[in-house]
C-alpha cells in the first residue's frame, strides 16, 4: 500500500498545504500574485500525478486546466490590474505573521481530525488527498477572513477552488462534468472579479475593502 | 419516458436560454421587453403541460412530485415578474437610471437566470445541481450591481464573496456525497444521480454522509439567507433593480432551500447518519427570531421586506426540520405562498420607490391617498405577509405552529414570539407608510396591477379554499421527505 507512487501523491497534495501557508503572510501583492502561481502548479503536479496512478486520463484535461488557466493565465491578468491600478507597491498589514501561522496550523490539525476517523473505509489515496484539500479549503478561508484588499480576496478564494480541485481529483472516478465546470466557473469568476475591480477602481479611487465599508447602511443614515 | 414530458422538459431548458443569446442581439427596450415577456410565457406553459405528461428521470434530468410543484412556481413567478419588470424599466429610462444598453444585458441575464434556476431544479445529477446554482449566482451578481452605485457594487462585490463561498462549501459537500456513494453504486455517472442515490442511501457510509450534510447544510444554507450566513441577502436586495429582488426572494432562495431538502431526503433513508432535523431547526429558529429582530430598525423600505424573507425562509427550514407529514405539509405551502406574497411585495415595492424617489421609510407615507392602487396593494401584500387570516400564509404557519405544539411546546413559545415580533413590526412600518399626511415628491407611475392582483388573487384563495387535488398531491409530497 505504501508504494512509491502513494508517497508521491502525499507529497504533492502537502505540498498544496505548505503553499497555502506560503501565501498567507505575503505583504505585497505582486509576490502574493506570484505564490498563487506556484499553488496553482503544485495543484496541476499533484492532479497530473493522479491521473497517472488512477489510470484516469480525463483528470490529465483537469491538470492541463489547472496549468493553463490558473498557473499562467489568472496570473498575468492579475499583474496587469495591480500594474494598472497602481497598486503593485503598496504593502498590505498582514494582522501578525506569527498569529495566522498559529491559527493556520490549528486548521490544518481540524481538518486532519476531522477527516481522517470520517473516511476510516475509504480508499487510503482519496483519504488523505482529501483531508490535504479541506486543509487547503479552510486555509483559504482564513486568507480571506485576514485580508482587506479586493485582489488578496480573489486570491484567497481561487486558493480555495483549488483545494476543491485537489480533493475531486482525489475522488475516484468522479465524472469529468464536474471537475470543467470548476474551472470553467473560475474563468467566469475572474471575468466577474476583472470587471468589478475596474469599475471599483472608477467609482472608488481604492481597492481597500474597508473604504468600502463604510458605505454600509449603519452609517450611510 | 414521456415523449410529450421530454419535449416539455427541453423546451424548458432551450427556451430561456436560446431567449437570452436573441436578447443580447435586441436593440429596442420596448421588443427586448416583449420577448422577455413571451419567453417566460412559453416557459409557464411548457411547466404546466408538464402536470399532464410526467417525462419521469434519465442521466441527467428528471420530473417527480417534488420539483414539478417547485417548477411551476418557478416559471409562474419569472412570467408575472417579467410583466412587472416590462412597466417598471420603462420608468428607469426614463428617469435615467439606466442606458438602452444595460437593458439589453438585463433582459438577456433576466432569461438567463431562468434557464440556470429550471436547470437547478430539473437536474437528476448533484454536480448539475451545483453548476447550475453557481450560474445563478454569477447572474444575479452581476444584476445586482447593474446600476453601478457606490452602494449597489459593494452589495454586488459582498453577495459575490459570500455566494462563491457558499457555493465552494456546497462542491466540498458534493465531493463528499460522491465519495460516500462509490463504494455502493460504482464509479461515474450513477454515483452522482438522484434515484440511484436515493435509492441506495441506506448502505453509504455515514460518518461520511454527515460531514457531507454539514457542508452541504452551510452551502446552499448562505444561498438561502440563513442566519447567520445571510449578510448578503438585504444588500443584494435593496441595492440591485426590484424585479431582481422579486426574483431573489421568490425563486432563488427556495430553489436553495430545494437543494438542502434533496440531501435531507438523502439522510433520512439512511437510518445509521445524523438526524438532520435539529440542525435544521436551529438555523430556521435563529434566522426566524434574528430577522423579527431586526425589523424593527429597518430604514429602507426593501431592506425591511428582506429581513422579512429571511424571516419566512426560518420559519421553512424550522417546518421541514421538524419533519413528519403536517409539518412538511405546511413547510411545502409555506414556500408557495411566500414566494407569491413577497414578489407581489416587491413589485408595490418597486412603483412606490419610483413614485416617491426615495427608498427610504420615513419620507414616505400616505400611500393610500396619492397611489390608491399601490397603497392599498401595499396593504394587502404586508397584512398577507405577517400572517393575517384569511391569506394562505395564515394557513401554512398556522400548520407550522399547531404541529410543533403537539410535538415540541418549547419550540412553538419561540416560534410563536418570533411570528408575533415580526407581526408587530411589519403592521407598525405599514401604518406610517400607508396612512397619514403624504409629503414630499409625488410622480404618477404606470403600474400595472395585474401581476399583484394575480400572486394576492392566488395567496387568498389558497387561504380560503385549497382544492382536494392539490391538497392530496402536497400530502403525497410530504410523505416524500420524511
Amino acid at each position: 500500500m505504501h508504494d512509491l507512487g502513494f508517497d508521491i501523491a502525499h507529497f504533492l497534495a502537502g505540498g498544496m498545504v505548505v503553499t497555502s501557508f506560503l501565501l498567507l503572510y505575503q505583504a505585497r501583492l505582486s509576490a502574493l500574485i506570484n505564490v498563487f502561481a506556484l499553488h496553482s502548479l503544485v495543484l496541476t503536479l499533484a492532479v497530473g500525478w493522479q491521473a497517472f496512478i488512477q489510470h484516469a486520463p480525463h483528470l490529465y484535461v483537469t491538470a492541463g486546466i489547472a496549468l493553463v488557466f490558473k498557473a499562467l493565465m489568472i496570473p498575468t491578468a492579475l499583474h496587469r490590474i495591480v500594474r494598472r491600478l497602481g497598486i503593485h507597491r503598496t504593502l498590505e498589514v498582514v494582522g501578525g505573521v506569527g498569529r495566522d501561522m498559529l491559527a493556520g496550523a490549528a486548521l490544518v490539525a481540524l481538518a486532519i481530525l476531522v477527516m481522517l476517523p470520517v473516511t476510516a473505509t475509504a480508499d487510503p489515496l482519496a483519504r488523505e488527498d482529501l483531508a490535504f484539500a479541506l486543509a487547503v479549503v479552510l486555509l483559504g478561508l482564513l486568507l480571506m477572513v485576514t485580508r482587506q484588499n479586493a485582489v488578496s480576496l480573489v486570491i484567497g478564494f481561487m486558493s480555495l477552488e483549488n483545494g476543491l480541485v485537489l480533493a475531486a481529483a482525489g475522488a475516484r472516478g468522479m465524472p469529468l462534468a464536474v471537475e470543467i465546470s470548476v474551472a470553467f466557473s473560475v474563468l467566469i469568476a475572474l471575468i466577474v472579479i476583472g470587471i468589478f475591480l475596474f469599475r471599483i477602481r472608477e467609482r472608488f479611487d481604492s481597492v481597500d475593502m474597508q473604504a468600502m465599508d463604510a458605505f454600509r447602511e449603519e452609517r450611510r443614515r | 419516458m414521456n415523449a410529450l414530458g421530454v419535449i416539455a422538459m427541453t423546451v424548458l431548458l432551450a427556451l430561456p436560454a436560446g431567449a437570452a443569446l436573441v436578447l443580447v442581439l435586441v436593440p429596442g427596450y420596448r421588443l427586448g421587453a416583449r420577448l422577455n415577456i413571451g419567453a417566460a410565457l412559453f416557459s409557464l406553459l411548457a411547466a404546466i403541460s408538464l402536470f399532464g405528461a410526467q417525462p419521469g428521470a434519465n442521466a441527467y434530468l428528471r420530473v417527480d412530485d417534488f420539483n414539478l410543484y417547485l417548477i411551476v412556481l418557478n416559471n409562474l413567478v419569472s412570467f408575472t415578474t417579467s410583466l412587472f419588470s416590462a412597466s417598471y424599466i420603462a420608468h428607469e429610462l426614463e428617469s435615467g437610471r439606466l442606458t438602452p444598453q444595460y437593458l439589453r444585458f438585463y433582459h438577456a441575464m433576466y432569461q438567463a437566470l431562468i434557464f440556470a434556476m429550471n436547470l437547478a431544479l430539473l437536474a437528476n445529477n448533484i454536480g448539475l445541481l451545483w453548476v447550475a446554482i453557481e450560474l445563478a449566482t454569477l447572474i444575479t451578481v452581476l444584476m445586482v450591481g447593474l446600476y453601478r452605485t457606490r452602494a449597489a457594487l459593494e452589495a454586488a462585490w459582498k453577495y459575490f464573496i459570500l455566494g462563491s463561498l457558499g457555493i465552494a462549501l456546497a462542491l466540498f459537500g458534493t465531493i463528499l456525497v460522491y465519495l460516500a456513494a462509490q463504494p455502493v453504486i460504482g464509479e461515474g455517472l450513477p454515483a452522482m444521480a438522484w434515484d440511484q442515490l436515493l435509492a441506495h442511501a441506506a448502505a453509504f457510509d455515514p460518518a461520511l454522509l454527515n460531514l457531507a450534510f454539514v457542508f452541504l447544510l452551510l452551502g446552499y444554507g448562505t444561498k438561502a439567507g440563513l442566519v447567520p450566513l445571510h449578510a448578503w441577502l438585504p444588500d443584494a436586495h435593496a441595492e440591485g433593480p426590484t424585479p431582481i429582488s422579486a426574483v431573489l426572494s421568490g425563486l432563488l432562495l427556495n430553489v436553495a432551500l430545494y437543494a438542502v431538502l434533496r440531501f435531507k431526503m438523502l439522510m433520512s433513508a439512511n437510518p445509521a447518519a445524523l438526524a438532520p432535523g435539529p440542525l435544521m431547526i436551529i438555523l430556521g429558529l435563529l434566522s426566524l427570531l434574528f430577522a423579527a429582530l431586526m425589523l424593527y430598525r429597518r430604514g429602507d423600505i426593501k431592506r425591511l421586506f428582506a429581513y422579512s424573507s429571511i424571516e419566512h425562509m426560518g420559519i421553512i427550514t424550522f417546518a421541514f426540520g421538524m419533519g413528519g407529514p403536517l409539518a412538511n405539509f405546511a413547510g411545502l405551502l409555506h414556500m408557495a405562498m411566500h414566494s407569491l406574497t413577497k414578489s407581489a411585495i416587491f413589485f408595490t415595492v418597486g412603483h412606490i420607490a419610483q413614485a416617491r424617489g426615495t427608498q427610504r421609510i420615513s419620507t414616505i407615507c400616505g400611500l393610500t391617498t396619492t397611489h390608491p392602487a399601490l397603497g392599498w396593494g401595499l396593504v394587502a401584500g404586508v397584512l398577507a405577509i405577517a400572517g393575517l387570516p384569511p391569506f394562505g400564509v395564515f394557513t401554512s404557519e398556522f400548520l407550522v405552529v399547531s404541529s410543533t405544539f403537539a410535538r415540541q411546546p418549547l419550540l412553538a413559545l419561540l416560534l410563536v414570539l418570533g411570528l408575533l415580533l415580526a407581526f408587530g413590526t411589519l403592521l407598525w412600518r405599514l401604518h406610517g407608510m400607508a396612512f397619514g399626511e403624504s409629503q414630499g415628491a409625488n410622480t404618477p407611475v404606470r403600474s400595472s396591477s395585474l401581476p399583484l392582483l394575480l400572486h394576492l388573487g392566488l395567496v387568498l384563495v389558497a387561504g380560503i379554499w385549497l382544492p382536494e387535488p392539490l391538497v392530496r398531491w402536497f400530502q403525497h409530497v410530504a410523505a416524500l421527505l420524511g
